[in-house]
């Protein structure tokens, strides 16, 4: 081990990381006491903005006539695009403008925004706008899309091996068609922001969006300012999920151009509804997908077309497309493959991240594939996903990353097949199924294999910023954001165990881009990857100031100096923390420092279509049982056995938060969220009301979380791994379950079912399996 | 619109003697009137369950109700539930104890549910389907729920 790796130690002799603290705002949050943006004060004089919505799907904006908003009580302004005195877009490819100008794109679309003393007088203004569009016949769906050859980007590919002459060597062929559904992120905050105008077109955003940074230079761009006229502030969000990353950028950008144009503070929160129709959803799509196999299930060759529905703007659509290409195979060596992506336009909201980001419908399409193949063949699932897993020898994937520890996936399902009890309960259940005709039941053990880091490189990089007080606090900061998956907590574990404090003197400050500049979104699991390296770098960095004045001060060599439990340990003396801190300050030693890292080992190029985009991967897997009624459709999930790879954990109590959460937002996706535009494009399932995320009932009951304990084998922060994504991926074993259940209706059959699998799509399955 | 409309009310044990506008939801005049901003806003249309309070000693979703028909009543919100010296209440103390929130957003919603049911049951043990069913109420996007049915198992189980 190298001298400083202190890495690799177990949890045993770490003070403060690996162990299962509670979420740093805990004590606040039962309390009600935390305080989101719309609790913020608003002082005399706040005003409220409300956005209008384009009645129409598509078409020019003939008139718009605002004055009866104009006229209505307490309205203050109005603003258009003729208001915005810079550039009237929040996107990098200048394709999402702040407000509708000329062109409506899709239903929701915002085409003015109404500013009001207060924010229901703002709203219903906001109503009495008299628009006139002549619309032209929309872009829907994907087959619209396809049909019309409508792409927001050009279609992309990566291929090994020759796909098409192994799918014709094959012994056996299959194809299909698997439609997948998106997601509403339905954070429980909706998205807000305060914006507060300074002197000299200064700009203060307060905002709930997970990218700081990205908001600043909105803001700037929208005002016509430098970015060092604009600060942007969050210091919690009430749930973000991907969805508070690039949409947080219309909310935060009308509040501060409203709050620029009435030099008042503006608040803008959407309306729940609002918020459904104007802001993206994760991506839906159709795999379109041919597999060739042997009589044991292996699988010689893999041929799909991802087809994504991207909405009326590009946004994050290159990103999450080709992570779902990168996660096409999951765990499995696919000899000779074709994986192609194509990037539709439709006339609907501009999809956006969601948690997995593409990876989640890349892997679903693999996962069904190997359903279809165990289906064929007559095997076990289990045992056809294990005869196509990566291995020492078998270990390249469609994109050219070497997979370096293809056993840790192997043994954690070996793991996991054993104490969840698979090969005796798919006895049990074939049996009950045998003899049950209405109600049947199914198992399914599936895995997850995610890369780990932005596959955008420049975004791998964090900074920091620590400072020591003079009695001995600290202060911390990094450009990371907090959305409840307490990547604060693990950062300030991170900075304590480094002083060798306890976790109360470091004081966390909400992410605020004059503090560290030019941050990454919080996205892509790497929170707490990135900036607890680069807090670590920070804290390393006082720590060796503050050593080499101690081993001055007390004629010492640096290795006789230890920092534990708020002391210093200087050979056989022993000064307090703070005693040394304010010693420090005396002598005029720096106790600041800014933190900087950026992930070693990864590149990409797209063009050639090779490189490392990962630094490591993050394994799990997930034993589900599930039991539907074939006469209703109905369905529970009975049973759940998770083991997940969070690599040495910085926080166990955490991790399992996240994993218990992502399953079950997963199984949300793939179950009862459904996300339903009607024929003229307008979205049906727009709030909570007609969209049903999965509640306490719905979770199963007997749901078992285990964190393999193994320190990854990458050199991260204390050796953990990222665990925000991952975990959503396990709920495919929901889905594999509810096909197992409707396969033993007829074991003849291939079983249709598209996702979500909804009551209406497991009784049409099921109804289908029925006829003779 | 209509004139405002005075009203009076006991919110957390305090006498409050207010005007509103009758179109003002409760949880729009516990937050902005009284400051009380515990009372959280998920979804304004009575689904979410993140705005529970109890309105004379039953939940209400305070985004469903008009501060004009809390006339007369006694309103209790998240402040009112640790003790004045700032102890956490059982139910508080178990939440945080067994990781049942995250981004705590629907937290205080969560409370209010438990606090509701733990005087209903009056000390009696409640099974894991009853307290799942009383929490279904209450949506929470993070944690999968599992943190919160322990704590309320904890204590009311
Ligand atoms: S805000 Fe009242 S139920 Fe959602
Ligand atoms: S903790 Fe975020 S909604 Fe429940």
């Amino acid at each position: 081990m190298p001298p400083n790796d202190s890495s690799l130690l177990g949890a045993e002799s770490l003070a403060v990381v690996s162990h299962p603290v509670r979420h740093d705002s805990a004590a606040l949050h039962v309390r009600g006491a935390a305080a989101y943006i719309d609790d913020i004060r608003e002082p005399q004089g706040a005003l409220h903005v409300a956005p209008g919505l384009s009645p129409a799907t598509r078409g020019r904006i003939k008139t718009l006539n605002l004055d009866p908003v104009r006229a209505a009580p307490g309205v203050v302004a109005v603003l258009t695009p003729a208001d915005v005195p810079g550039h009237n877009n929040t996107s990098h490819f200048d394709d999402d403008p702040l407000i509708a100008d000329g062109a409506v794109v899709f239903r929701g679309q915002v085409t003015f925004a109404v500013v009001a003393r207060t924010r229901d007088e703002a709203r219903r203004a906001a109503r009495l706008a008299q628009v006139e569009i002549e619309e032209e016949t929309p872009i829907l769906t994907i087959e619209d899309a396809l049909a019309a050859n409508a792409t927001v980007l050009p279609d992309y590919d990566f291929k090994i091996g020759d796909p098409h002459a192994a799918l014709a060597a094959a012994q056996h062929r299959l194809e299909g068609k698997l439609r997948i559904g998106g997601q509403e992120h339905f954070y429980l905050e909706g998205q807000a922001a305060f914006a507060i105008p300074g002197e000299s077109g200064e700009m203060l955003v307060h905002s709930s969006t997970q990218d700081p940074t990205e908001l600043q230079n909105v803001v700037a761009g929208v005002l016509g300012m430098p970015n060092a006229f604009v600060t942007v502030e969050t210091r919690r969000m009430g749930g973000a999920f991907g969805g508070k990353e690039t949409q947080a950028a219309q909310t935060g950008a009308l509040a501060a151009l409203a709050a620029y144009v009435t030099k008042q503070p503006c608040k803008l929160r959407l309306d729940r509804d609002d918020d459904f129709a104007i802001t993206g959803k994760r991506h839906d799509f159709r795999a379109d997908w041919t597999v060739g196999f042997d009589d044991e299930g292996r699988i010689a060759a893999y041929d799909v077309a991802l087809n994504a529905r991207c909405g009326c703007s590009v946004d994050m659509s290159p990103g999450v497309v080709d992570r779902a290409m990168f996660h096409a195979a999951n765990a499995y060596h696919l000899p000779a493959t074709n994986i192609m992506s194509r990037r539709l336009f439709t006339n609907t909201v501009s999809n956006t991240a969601f948690r997995g980001f593409g990876g989640p419908q890349g892997m679903l399409a693999i996962e069904r594939v190997m359903d279809a193949v165990a289906h064929a063949t007559g095997r076990d699932p289990l045992d056809v996903r294990k005869a196509n897993l990566y291995t020492a020898g078998a270990n390249v994937t469609p994109y050219g990353q070497t997979v370096e520890d293809p056993d840790v996936l192997a043994s954690l399902i070996d793991k996991l097949e054993a104490s969840s009890d698979y090969r005796a309960r798919r006895a049990q259940i074939a049996a009950w199924n045998e003899t049950s005709p209405i109600i049947k039941r199914g198992l399914a053990l599936t895995p997850v294999q995610f890369g780990i880091s932005f596959t955008l490189q420049h975004l791998n990089q964090a900074g920091a910023l620590v400072h020591v007080y003079q009695d001995g606090s600290v202060h911390l900061n990094h450009g990371g954001t907090e959305m409840g998956q307490g990547l604060f907590t693990k950062v300030a574990q991170v900075v304590a165990e480094e002083f060798g404090i306890p976790l109360d003197w470091v004081r966390i400050t909400a992410t605020n881009t004059a503090k560290v500049p030019n941050a990454s979104p919080t996205a892509a699991s790497a929170g707490s990857d990135l900036n607890g390296m680069a807090a670590q770098a920070a804290a390393r960095e006082i720590k060796g100031r503050m050593i080499a004045f101690a081993t001055e001060r007390y004629d010492a060599t640096p290795d006789q100096i230890r920092f534990r439990d708020g002391l210093v340990v200087i050979g056989n003396q022993t000064v307090p923390f703070p005693e040394l801190a304010k010693l420090c300050r005396q002598n005029r030693v720096q106790l600041s420092h800014a933190g900087f890292y950026k992930t070693p080992d990864i590149h990409w190029d797209r063009a050639a279509r090779t490189g490392r985009p990962f630094l490591y991967y993050a394994y799990g897997a997930a034993c589900a049982e599930v039991a539907i009624d074939v006469l209703t459709g109905e369905n529970k999930v009975t049973r759940v056995d998770i083991l997940h790879d969070a690599g040495r954990s910085l926080n166990p109590a955490l991790d399992i938060g996240q994993i218990e959460g992502g399953f079950v937002q997963g199984m949300g996706w793939l179950t009862t969220e459904e996300l339903v535009f009607d024929a003229k494009g307008r979205l049906a399932t727009h709030a909570p009301s007609t969209y049903k995320i999965p509640v306490a009932s719905d979770v199963p009951a007997d749901f078992r979380v285990a964190l393999l304990d193994e320190p990854n084998r990458a050199a991260t922060i204390y050796r953990s791994k990222a665990v925000g994504e991952p975990p959503l991926m396990l709920a495919i074993a929901v889905y594999s379950a509810l096909l197992d259940a409707l396969h033993s209706i007829d074991p003849g059959k291939q079983v249709q079912l598209d996702a979500p699998a909804t009551p209406e799509r497991i009784l049409k399955a099921a109804e289908a399996l029925k006829v003779v | 619109m209509f004139d405002p409309r005075p009203i009076k009310l006991t919110v957390n044990g305090k006498t409050i003697e207010a005007t509103v506008e009758p179109r003002v939801h409760l949880a729009d005049f516990l937050r902005k009137q009284l400051a009380l901003t515990g009372t959280h806003l998920g979804c304004e249309h009575g689904v979410c369950g993140a705005c529970t309070v109890l309105v004379n000693g039953a939940t209400a979703r305070a985004c469903l109700m008009l501060a004009v028909q809390a006339d007369g009543c006694a309103v209790e919100t998240i402040e009112s539930v640790a003790s004045a010296d700032g102890t956490l209440h059982p139910i508080q103390a178990a939440l945080s104890r067994h990781h049942g929130l995250q981004c705590g957003y629907c937290t205080p919603g969560v409370v209010m549910t438990l606090l509701e049911l733990q005087r209903e049951s009056a000390g009696s043990a409640l099974p894991e389907d009853k307290i799942r069913t009383a929490l279904s109420g209450n949506l929470c996007r993070c944690t999968g729920y599992q943190g919160m049915v322990d704590a309320a198992l904890e204590i009311l189980g």
